[in-house]
């Protein structure tokens, strides 16, 4: 996905009106607009603080707030490490390490060539399986240093 | 998926309740129930039921078995599993393949598959049934217990195990004062954390004047190693939202908010499931089942700021704003949402309400402690052999949870200490596992309930590493309203971070405690308030290994990098070359059969050889480096 891909607004008009231009939806709104972007682009935020009569810093101020807004874009690929108490200590620090050596990037950053995200999350909730990793939705248990070249494999071609 | 019908009065309800229950009472048919939550899902257990569905047509038994797939029943370390019944055979760690044999053994041939059943870590000894199972034997599970027999999706499997009846009850034979009366009887506190009395919120916001009231759903489970109130919703939420509309009924409120976190996808799925059948079937919205009682229910779903668990927040949060609490009084039961008067729950609070209401509130009473009642659920995670969901009555004790339930120590290593109530909470040591729990116990004894997590940590853990751990998430989760909080974390962490670094200094210990008193004194909301807990417990109890860290600079546990260096220990060595394959950087020579040798200036410290060697023959050393950085320190 190219940063410079034109952004098609109709959408972000779409969603409002499934909110019924309502205010308070404003974070409903934006999970809506993040589904569809997978990040929020600025465009789409303007337009938004048009639609529903919100001044753009205010929209800005949410969207910086939440952690699960982003305003950059997203690789093709998320990989999101879980950094819960408990998959901390079996180790996720160490496998958050071997994530960044591997894709060559730091936390909560991008490859260049947009192939690869890489996050971090609070907790996911499945604590015993830990440590746990998140690649596009499916959840890797039990993980470790070794397995995270093969976990990266699986989603390149 | 059975089919859903609108209940145009409270005798259809109950008539098809009756039907359900009657139904369930004789199937003839054998249940397997597949546990398949998050955790299930996440170890194949989509797999299981695929295989499984295939090799019961196979085997043409479509017509005597039937599939059940439920929410998660708790014992994660064992997923995926299934359990037979009637006659509740547990099978545990299943694969498609697995499946196939046991469909052919113990359906068809009527055999047990010993390979397949559970194992007891300490005693060795395999388990046939379910209620064998050490793990499960001290549990009371009143509200997980009815995971194991719903499928989540469906309202009308709820109502096959008697769901809704404590709705009926409460909707025509008592009135709103009979209702919040039985729950301040009944002793339930919040499930929360901070344990305040469930009846006396209710009465206050049933007492606020004015017409409109809300009530809410605290969903937004943040505590890292907590999970609870995520199974419950996905397992169970017909329970939780039955909860809420007798909370409704009794309050007086006509609308209610489930706020769910957003990185729990599938409790989001089943709640607004269970929401769509509930409308379809006229128990949400309008004069429900041609009463005056109306109640509209909506999902939110959170954005990942953990100050969002916090009341206030969380109701600035459904507004559509910036998740930042707000100075109380006036509570919520006063003025919440929009102002209007709100009484807001934990997810498993509201799930106790229908069992309280039904069974009545002596029955509750009955169970736990002299100021704690009834149970609670803990996820019992970490360096524990039986990780998973434990729901047990307030007053156990440590050791019984984490021995006689969790099976102890993988790997035969030392208990260390257990971390409860998250980055609110304390770690309690060794000598604290005869300790009971309950609400005042815990905070007595430097740490709290709070959601219930506890993280078991041993021999390996180190202490001041888990202490950074938790400053490093609250600096980063503070709202930044508050300064004292804002910076209080900031500089705390700092302090922390350079001990771990072996920057530490003498007079480290007593800033860091001026500051942690500092932030909980000036901070306005929990967070803050109760962000010096994790620092001030490990402090209290294990002060000696911070010491080691700053005048030794040696980390006793060999977690902090700064302090450590991987070397071979020659005569545990094979030559095997498992830690050379495994080391990214090419620091480990040696040719096999030989012993190995870590070279130093190419050793990232990553620990790819520590986890791939099976003979314990690398080993975390102190790094003698450091020495020379105190020298050069004045």
């Amino acid at each position: 996905m190219s940063v410079h891909q034109l952004i098609n607004l109709e959408k972000v008009q779409e969603i409002v009106e499934r909110h019924g231009y309502n205010k308070n939806k404003l974070i409903a709104i934006l999970q809506g607009i993040q589904a569809v972007y997978h990040y929020l682009p600025a465009e789409a935020l303007k337009t938004l603080s048009k639609l529903l009569k919100i001044p753009l810093i205010d929209i800005i101020s949410v969207a910086t707030f939440y952690r699960a807004f982003s305003l950059t874009p997203k690789g093709q690929h998320v990989a999101t490490v879980c950094m819960g108490t408990a998959c901390h200590v079996r180790g996720a620090p160490k496998i958050l390490e071997e994530f960044e050596r591997q894709l060559n990037i730091r936390r909560e950053e991008t490859t260049e060539d947009g192939q690869w995200s890489l996050e971090t999350v609070a907790c996911l909730g499945c604590c015993a399986i830990g440590p746990v990793v998140v690649v596009d939705g499916d959840y890797h248990a039990h993980t470790s240093i070794r397995k995270v070249p093969t976990i990266l494999n699986k989603y390149r071609k | 998926m059975k089919r859903v019908k609108k209940f145009k009065n409270v005798e259809e309800l109950r008539k098809t309740i009756d039907e359900q229950e009657a139904s369930r009472q004789q199937e003839k048919k054998r249940v397997i129930v597949v546990s398949s939550g998050t955790c299930g899902q996440a170890r194949g257990s989509l797999k299981v039921i695929e295989a499984l569905k295939k090799a019961i047509r196979e085997e043409g038994l479509k017509d005597q078995v039937m599939i059940r797939v439920t929410g998660c029943h708790g014992f994660c370390e064992a997923e995926p599993n299934i359990i037979i019944y009637p006659d509740r055979i547990f099978y545990q760690k299943l694969t498609p393949p697995d499946v196939r044999t046991i469909v052919k053994e113990t359906l068809v041939e009527g055999r047990v598959v010993e390979k397949f059943l559970h194992r007891d870590p300490l005693t060795k000894e395999r388990a046939w049934y379910e209620n064998e199972i050490p793990f499960y034997q001290k549990q009371k599970r009143i509200v997980l217990g009815d995971n194991v027999f719903v499928d989540p999706t469906s309202l009308m499997e709820y109502l096959s195990i008697g769901g809704f009846r404590p709705f009926l009850k409460a909707l025509t034979r008592m009135k709103p004062g009979e209702i919040i009366d039985t729950v301040k009887q009944s002793g339930l506190r919040g499930r929360g954390g901070a344990g305040f009395p469930t009846g006396i919120k209710w009465e206050a916001t049933h007492r606020a004047p004015g017409d409109i009231k809300y009530i809410i759903c605290n969903g937004d489970e943040g505590d890292p190693g907590a999970y609870m109130d995520r199974s419950v919703l996905e397992g169970n939420p017909f329970r939780v939202i039955e909860g809420m509309m007798i909370g409704a009924l009794a309050i007086g409120a006509r609308e209610g908010y489930i706020y769910v976190r957003d990185e729990y996808p599938l409790a989001v799925r089943h709640v607004t499931l269970a929401l769509e059948q509930l409308y379809k079937a006229g128990l949400l919205g309008e004069k429900i089942l041609g009463t005056d009682f109306s109640f509209d229910l909506h999902i939110t779903k959170g954005a990942g700021a953990f100050v969002c668990g916090e009341e206030t927040a969380l109701i600035a949060s459904i507004e559509g704003r910036v998740g930042e609490p707000r100075q109380r009084p006036p509570f919520p039961a006063q003025k919440g949402l929009w102002k209007k008067p709100t009484c807001i729950n934990n997810v498993e609070t509201w799930a106790n309400i229908p069992l309280i209401i039904l069974n009545g509130a002596d029955w509750f009473s009955s169970i736990g402690t002299s100021g704690s009642k009834g149970t609670k659920i803990f996820s019992l995670v970490g360096k524990i052999n039986n990780t998973g969901l434990v729901e047990v009555p307030m007053g156990i004790t440590l050791r019984e949870i984490i021995y006689d339930i969790g099976g102890g120590i993988p790997e035969g290593k030392a208990f260390k200490a257990v971390q409860t109530g998250g980055p609110s909470g304390g770690c309690l040591p060794a000598s604290m596992l005869d300790q009971i729990i309950d609400y005042e116990s815990l905070t007595a004894a430097g740490s709290i309930m709070g959601s219930g997590g506890m993280i078991v940590m041993d021999e390996k853990t180190c202490m001041v590493d888990v202490a950074m751990y938790f400053l490093n998430f609250l600096r980063d989760e503070s709202c930044g309203k508050c300064i004292s909080c804002r910076e209080g974390t900031q500089r705390m962490w700092e302090i922390v971070k350079d001990i771990t670094e072996g920057k530490g200094q003498p007079g480290d210990l007593e800033l860091l405690e001026e500051l942690a008193l500092a932030t909980k004194e000036a901070s306005m909301c929990g967070l803050g308030q109760t962000a010096a807990n994790p620092v001030l417990s490990t402090l209290r109890y294990f002060r000696d290994e911070f010491e080691a860290h700053i005048y030794d600079k040696r980390c006793p546990a060999g977690v902090c990098k700064s302090l450590i260096r991987y070397a071979v220990i020659p005569e545990k060595c094979t030559g095997c070359e498992a830690c050379k394959r495994a080391c990214p950087t090419g620091a480990i020579q040696g040719t096999r059969k030989d012993v190995h040798l870590i070279l130093y200036d190419k050793c990232i410290k990553c620990g790819a050889c520590l986890e791939a060697c099976r003979f314990e023959a690398i080993e975390a050393q102190r790094e003698e480096a450091i020495a020379i950085v105190r020298e050069v320190k004045p």
